[in-house]
């Protein structure tokens, strides 16, 4: 299964623009600002029904405009699929598969996945534990609807809680029973997350390892860790004993929304410490390629991965590397973004022999590399 | 229309009093506002009182806090009904539902709302204390939690049965799973996936 064809209307700088597809590598170049990102979150859209890069619809209009669409045309099976993703200001988003209209989103979601590794997974090692939350959350709840519900749930007793905690003022006069009956929904909820958590970090880490390795080209080990309290014991005992504690803090102090993953490397110590810039965007590199492993794994279909700005803090060397690991592995429809044509394409001209590589201007695409051929575009 | 454009004030305070009902925005208050005017008066004086006549007499049954129009209400006061059975539901909307399924013949417990801190709502809030006294009292044989399947419901069941556990009584809740007559492939993956977790021995009737 691969996309054979994109158009986008009045979607972000574009107007009308429409590429074929290589079922291989896609390559878009140009300088900055000429709209090379906004084709992947075009095809984001696609895959997850919205933009990697921005929650709000309406700033991903034209400007001057007041809708966009973005269709894609699936090539499955020998058949062919269309999917259609439509805003217009003011009015609910519409979804469509082969002309019909998806009464929810979840139905789409999953089905043509892709993975986006770009400069801003960087949040996921300087930011927040949220983030990291965030992360494993998204992974998980793609194709594991229990998981977002007990998420949902986990939440919202941990607000009751909270709220009862905040009450009361940091007395001890908090109804017994009431705590215990709240714990008791976080014991439940909380319990179902931390092991769908632990089942997916176990399942991605000696593939995580695997993938730095050979990216790095390097010897230093690195190491995922899955942080929980819940490690040590369970929800229900550590609620019970940060009572007092939690009545005098005024909030509760421990569990899964404590959870965090730590990114370790060399002899344990820690990527955002002291990881190069390198062997950090190396890190979030396995890391994203890592959970690429897992979709692919859990919908039987190879992702399209989405590789945006791929020579930033990596030398032409480790894109090598990497784009030629990529080919090897047969990793299915790739997706590259880059601002010197000359640089990626004499890696492409090395590494795989399948590929299309388009430049991109301030007017739209204008010419077209397919497997070392160049053809001027085709004005349709 | 403007709400600072009404030509009287009698007309914007009884639309503002309209549009503070759930579910009626500015507009459809003014459309019901005008409506009643149009109506005779004796039309629209039976209205209001009928209101004013709800909220000021009405009561509740002093057993289960359904609404009642005598200190004990029609269920509660029917001998033939099954008075060793107690089915806890958050309103009274479930009571009629549940009356409504012609399947049940015991007693009820409307607590008045659910347990959810968010909302400031706090066991004292609602009719917990009046069913602990009550089941103390009148030692029913079963206590049927029927309350919603979402979180409050849940902590609430979990509250209820530990406010009564101790006093022996059997604590049943409603099943969750498959609706009846519902075709597999239409069910969601959540129910679906309870039901197959909560399966039950196949019983060949």
């Amino acid at each position: 299964m691969y996309l054979k064809k994109l158009t986008v209307t009045n979607f972000k700088n574009y107007s009308d623009c429409s590429v074929d597809l290589s079922p291989g590598v896609n390559c878009f170049v140009g300088n900055n600002g000429v709209g090379k990102t906004n084709i992947l979150d075009a095809i984001h859209y696609i895959s997850l029904s919205r933009s990697f890069f921005n929650s709000i619809e309406s700033q991903s209009v034209r400007f001057g405009e007041d809708f966009f669409i973005i269709q894609g045309v699936m090539s499955h099976g020998g058949g062919e699929e269309s999917i259609s993703c439509s805003y217009r200001c003011g009015k609910q988003k519409v979804l469509r598969h082969n002309g019909k209209e998806y009464e929810r989103f979840s139905d789409h979601i999953g089905k043509y996945p892709a993975v986006m590794i770009s400069p801003s997974d960087g949040q996921l090692i300087t930011g927040g534990s949220e983030e990291r939350r965030r992360f494993i959350n998204l992974i998980i709840s793609q194709y594991d609807s229990s998981y977002l519900n007990s998420l949902m749930a986990y939440n919202r007793a941990l607000q009751s809680r909270n709220r009862l905690l905040k009450d009361s003022g940091g007395r001890a006069v908090i109804d017994d029973y009431l705590l215990e009956s709240l714990d008791s929904q976080l014991v439940k909820h909380g319990t179902a997350i931390y092991s769908a958590r632990v089942g997916l970090i176990e399942k991605m880490v000696p593939v995580f390892r695997d993938f730095y390795s050979d990216i790095s080209m390097e010897r230093e080990a690195v190491e995922l860790r899955y942080r929980s309290q819940l490690n040590e014991r369970e929800l229900g005992e550590l609620l019970l004993t940060s009572r007092e504690r939690d009545s005098y803090l005024q909030y509760t102090s421990c569990g899964v929304h404590k959870d965090d993953l730590e990114f370790l490397i060399g002899e344990g110590k820690s990527v955002k410490q002291t990881g190069s810039q390198g062997q950090q965007k190396s890190y979030l590199v396995a890391l994203k390629l890592a959970k690429y492993d897992y979709i692919s794994n859990m919908s039987g279909r190879k992702p399209m991965l989405l590789l945006d700005d791929l020579f930033d803090k990596f030398d032409a060397d480790r894109v090598e590397q990497l784009i030629r690991m990529l080919v090897n592995r047969k990793f299915g429809q790739i997706f590259i973004t880059d601002t010197h044509s000359e640089r990626l394409r004499l890696i492409l001209d090395r590494t795989s022999s399948d590929y299309y590589l388009y430049a991109i201007d301030s007017s739209g695409v204008c010419e077209v590399v397919q497997n070392g051929i160049s053809h001027e575009k085709k004005q349709d | 229309m403007d709400h600072h454009t009404y030509p009287s004030r009698l007309l914007e305070n009884a639309v503002n009093e309209f549009a503070s009902l759930p579910g009626i925005g500015k507009k459809s208050a003014f459309r019901l506002v005008m409506h009643l005017l149009r109506r005779d008066q004796e039309d629209v004086t039976r209205f209001g009182e009928a209101i004013i006549r709800l909220r000021r007499e009405i009561s509740y049954c002093s057993s289960c806090h359904n609404i009642s129009d005598t200190p004990l209400c029609r269920i509660c006061s029917t001998p033939s009904r099954d008075n060793t059975l107690i089915c806890v539901v958050e309103n009274i909307q479930d009571v009629i539902a549940i009356e409504n399924t012609r399947q049940y013949r015991g007693l009820y417990h409307v607590l008045g709302g659910v347990i959810s801190p968010i909302e400031g709502i706090g066991p004292a809030d609602i009719n917990i204390k009046s069913l602990v006294e009550r089941v103390l009292r009148d030692r029913p044989g079963e206590v049927i939690l029927a309350l919603s399947s979402t979180l409050e419901g849940d902590t609430t069941n979990y509250y209820l049965y530990k406010k009564l556990c101790s006093s022996g009584v059997k604590i049943t809740t409603l099943a969750r799973g498959v609706s009846v007559g519902d075709e597999l492939e239409y069910i969601d993956e959540l129910t679906l996936g309870k039901s197959l977790l909560n399966r039950m021995p196949f019983t060949a009737e």
